[in-house]
């Protein structure tokens, strides 16, 4: 058993992904972050649920919206610098009073090698709640599972936007082999 | 050469361009059945509601180039019905990418009608992209999209409304509409009250 389990070690996705299925979220749209590639191999493996592979993430917004319309669960997953790419959009499901849960991976804060990177991870939280948009924002490992849940109840059972934000404190700062 | 784009396109109306959008829009819409429609902002909103208000009609009054996106995720949603993106030129281009999305998800219920008068009619009849050089039909083969239509004349009706309600998905169409005057036709504007309907009318939410 020990030995299994040391094999295939814990992942947070693994916790996010059992809260996505039993609240029947069964699409998630994405412009992809490495800190999301384990969660979203998981969703590509499922037959029950379905990756919808965006050109840019504001397209999320309308793939929810239509979604709720007829509906099913879906949400959306990206990495911070996407976040300024919907500003606009997120108008739309909160137009309607549709859901719209957004899992959002940070650049730009916790050890941030880009200088790139800075300007908008900087402003996500800001940018977000300018716009209506609740935000959880998630430092610790073992906090991402229950943050997701709650932000999750909030978007479909009060019909509103929420961005769960996970920090580069939790998944790690991409160093490019530089650090 | 010139690369400028040609005085013929940039005439305040091509010679192409004749489709009167408010008729044009009511004869294609009696075809419907029971699709869904999902309009872009501004006129195709309006083309929609004066052709006939139904609960069945998704319409927006915002969000400039999530037409096919939201139309995208209610075909998936309702795989049984027929989804209709009733659009606009402008408001295509901004969405374009969503093209290559809907080709990849490949829904067999989905079409896209694209209301071409190649200017930003609702803000002053500037001029738009698909005026000179942007072939739409030929971006959309290239996204991948199955099968396209390019509509300029009004004998092409009933074969535009076959290939929008009965030729699988995912297919785009365009029509090439005449600059008009059209009067003013303004749907229900509280979004919550158009999504409820709506979802109402697909038996999701008690009346």
């Amino acid at each position: 058993m020990a030995a299994k389990a040391a094999a295939t070690p814990a992942h947070w996705s693994d916790d996010v992904f059992r809260e996505m299925k039993s609240r029947d979220i069964t699409t998630v749209c994405t412009i992809p972050d490495g800190g999301l590639t384990q969660l979203l191999l998981k969703v590509e493996a499922d037959p029950a649920m379905r990756l919808v592979t965006l050109s840019t993430e504001e397209e999320g917004m309308g793939v929810v919206t239509g979604q709720w319309a007829g509906g099913k669960r879906a949400m959306i997953a990206m990495q911070s610098s996407g976040v300024g790419n919907c500003i606009n959009a997120l108008g739309f499901p909160a137009a309607y009073k549709a859901p719209c849960l957004m899992l959002v991976t940070m650049r730009g804060q916790w050890g941030e090698f880009n200088p790139w990177q800075v300007s908008m991870g900087q402003a996500v939280r800001p940018a977000l709640e300018a716009v209506g948009v609740r935000c959880f924002p998630v430092d610790k490992i073992d906090e991402i599972a229950e943050t997701f849940a709650a932000a999750a109840d909030m978007a479909f059972n009060s019909s509103i936007s929420a961005a769960v934000l996970v920090s580069q404190r939790v998944i790690g700062a991409k160093g490019f082999g530089q650090k | 050469m010139s690369n400028a784009p040609s005085k013929a396109s940039a005439a305040l109306n091509p010679t192409s361009n004749k489709l009167q959008r408010r008729p044009f829009v009511a004869d294609i819409m009696k075809h419907r059945g029971n699709g869904l429609v999902v309009t872009g902002l501004g006129s195709p909103t309006w083309d929609l509601f004066a052709a006939g208000d139904r609960p069945d009609n998704l319409y927006s009054w915002g969000g400039m180039g999530l037409a096919v996106p939201t139309a995208l995720g209610l075909a998936l949603a309702q795989p049984d019905r027929r989804v209709l993106a009733l659009t606009g030129d402008g408001e295509m281009m901004m969405g374009i990418g969503s093209l290559g999305v809907v080709a990849d998800q490949a829904p067999n219920n989905l079409a896209i009608l694209v209301l071409d008068n190649e200017r930003f009619s609702e803000t002053g009849r500037q001029r738009g992209l698909t005026g000179s050089r942007v072939d739409l039909c030929a971006v959309a083969k290239g996204f991948g999209i199955r099968e396209t239509m390019l509509v300029t004349e009004e004998s092409q009706k009933d074969a535009l409304a076959r290939f929008l309600f009965e030729t699988p998905g995912p297919i785009l169409a365009v029509a090439k509409i005449a600059l008009s005057e059209d009067p003013w036709r303004l749907p229900e504007k509280d979004g919550a009250a158009i999504a409820r309907r709506f979802k109402i009318s697909l038996g999701l939410e008690k009346p």
